[in-house]
């Protein structure tokens, strides 16, 4: 790994003082689990490293039924896994935390610095992506809050600026009668996934008409895929098995994913089909119990 | 300046160790280099195989995919501060009378993701065993015996022994 200079800031706003000062020769560094590979790698290598790790500020969990959940930056996967209030009102985010990587990375690494490091591969992206959520990104200057679905730019990219950073995750919460599932095809629990898929789905109580659905699959292209035309074909009708099939059609001959060691792009466009149906049919039956 | 080295103080297996550290070497290099804890293994370098992994403030983390400095004023525990004295920690000596290792390679740290499950959870079921060894690779395939002998280890560490 190449030399840097170094700094460990206690406070956001230092933080924020040297991404202003250094800016594009800086970078951020969180828990580090992503980011420290591709700096070995020598595909990344700053001037400056920022190490946020220590900012407690940004390490916190907090639920408010009308404001919807509230998680700091800092939070670690862990910690989004075990805690009770995502248990209870998102058990969907708990549970992709539980499969998010081994033990070891989970306990260290954090929630904003998976976002930030923008693989199409990740999790937290594609399940924030489906339950709606919101980024609160800080400069010096200004803050502004972007959507989730838009942040990531490509393959490892994403809408920050040079002196911006991310310090929170906003999930709404989630109408009344909505179900949201994540899967992914994983060959030992806690891989990355070769692909994978989040479906939420809104009914209508009483006939049970879909009234909102969003579907979204990972490693399908260079973005976390969001697969409009397979909502559109499950939203205003009482879904089946067979409109079902149809979206995981649809998500697949969208989906554009690479190939490589873990598998080829046939195979992950073929299990595209599979993972929607099968997380959809998750979401669904959720969706019904309330 | 850059590359500069950094004040590090670090409290590993309850010693306070103040070093002068350079900001791109890693946790596991200064355990093993300059504190000559080797019983902590260098493996793929690349968060995969996890036999690097040490004990940092209760929980298993890869010391590997940590900057060493990220690691100022908290505290690690290695393999080499399991045991007491002469006495083997109940999960090593369960590992040994088990025949859970071959090679040897891997067992440090498997035995420090034992430890931290173990403490978080004295009763863990044979799925959470499971689950918790998989952060760490074995190549000599003996996964069986290491998850039964970290089952023997939990009885023996609740019955106070």
């Amino acid at each position: 790994m190449k030399d840097f200079e170094y700094f460990a800031p206690k406070t956001v706003e230092e933080v924020l003082s040297l991404l202003s000062q250094h800016k594009e020769e800086a970078k951020i560094i969180a828990g580090g689990q992503s980011m420290l590979v591709v700096m070995r790698q020598g595909l990344l290598a700053p001037e400056y490293v920022v190490d946020i790790k220590g900012i407690t500020a940004l390490d916190y969990i907090n639920y408010d039924e009308r404001e919807g959940l509230r998680i700091g930056a800092l939070t670690t996967h862990q910690a989004i896994e075990k805690s009770q209030l995502i248990q209870k009102h998102f058990r969907v985010l708990s549970e992709m935390e539980r499969n998010l990587a081994t033990i070891q990375t989970r306990n260290w690494g954090t929630i904003g610095g998976n976002l930030c490091h923008g693989d199409p591969a990740g999790d937290p992206a594609l399940v924030l992506i489906a339950l709606d959520a919101k980024l609160k990104l800080k400069s010096l200057s200004r803050e502004r809050i972007v959507a989730m679905e838009g942040f990531s730019k490509d393959m490892l990219e994403v809408d920050l600026e040079p002196d911006e950073m991310l310090v929170e995750i906003q999930v709404p919460t989630p109408r009344r009668h909505t179900g949201v599932a994540h899967e992914k095809l994983m060959v030992m629990q806690g891989d990355a996934g070769i692909v994978g898929a989040a479906v939420s789905l809104t009914l209508k109580p009483g006939d049970g008409v879909c009234e909102d659905a969003r579907v979204v699959v990972s490693n399908a292209a260079s973005v976390p895929l969001r697969v409009k035309e397979a909502e559109k074909r499950l939203i205003g009708k009482v879904i089946n098995d067979h409109l079902l099939t149809e979206a995981g059609e649809i998500a697949s001959a969208e989906a554009d994913p690479p190939s490589d060691v873990h598998a080829s792009s046939e195979y992950r466009k073929e299990m595209v089909k599979v993972f929607v149906k099968r997380v959809a049919l998750k979401a669904l039956e959720r969706a019904k119990e309330g | 300046m850059k590359g500069e080295p950094r004040e590090l103080k670090i409290k590993v297996n309850g010693m306070l160790y103040e070093l002068k550290v350079k900001p791109n070497v890693l946790l596991s290099d200064v355990l093993r280099k300059d504190l000559k804890l080797t019983g902590t293994k260098r493996g793929c370098l690349e968060s995969t195989c996890g036999v690097c992994t040490v004990i940092l403030d209760g929980k298993a983390v890869r010391s590997c995919s940590i900057l060493a400095l990220q690691a100022n004023g908290h505290e690690v525990t290695t393999i080499e501060g399991l045991a007491q004295g002469n006495k083997l920690h109940p999960i090593q000596q369960a590992f040994i009378d088990h025949g859970a290792i071959e090679c040897g390679f891997c067992i440090p740290g498997r035995v420090m993701v034992a430890k931290a499950l173990l403490d978080e959870n004295p009763h863990p079921t044979r799925e959470e065993v499971r689950l918790a060894m998989q952060g760490v690779l074995c190549a000599d395939v003996g996964y069986v015996k290491q998850i039964e002998a970290v089952e023997i280890a939990a009885e023996k560490m609740r019955g106070g022994e």
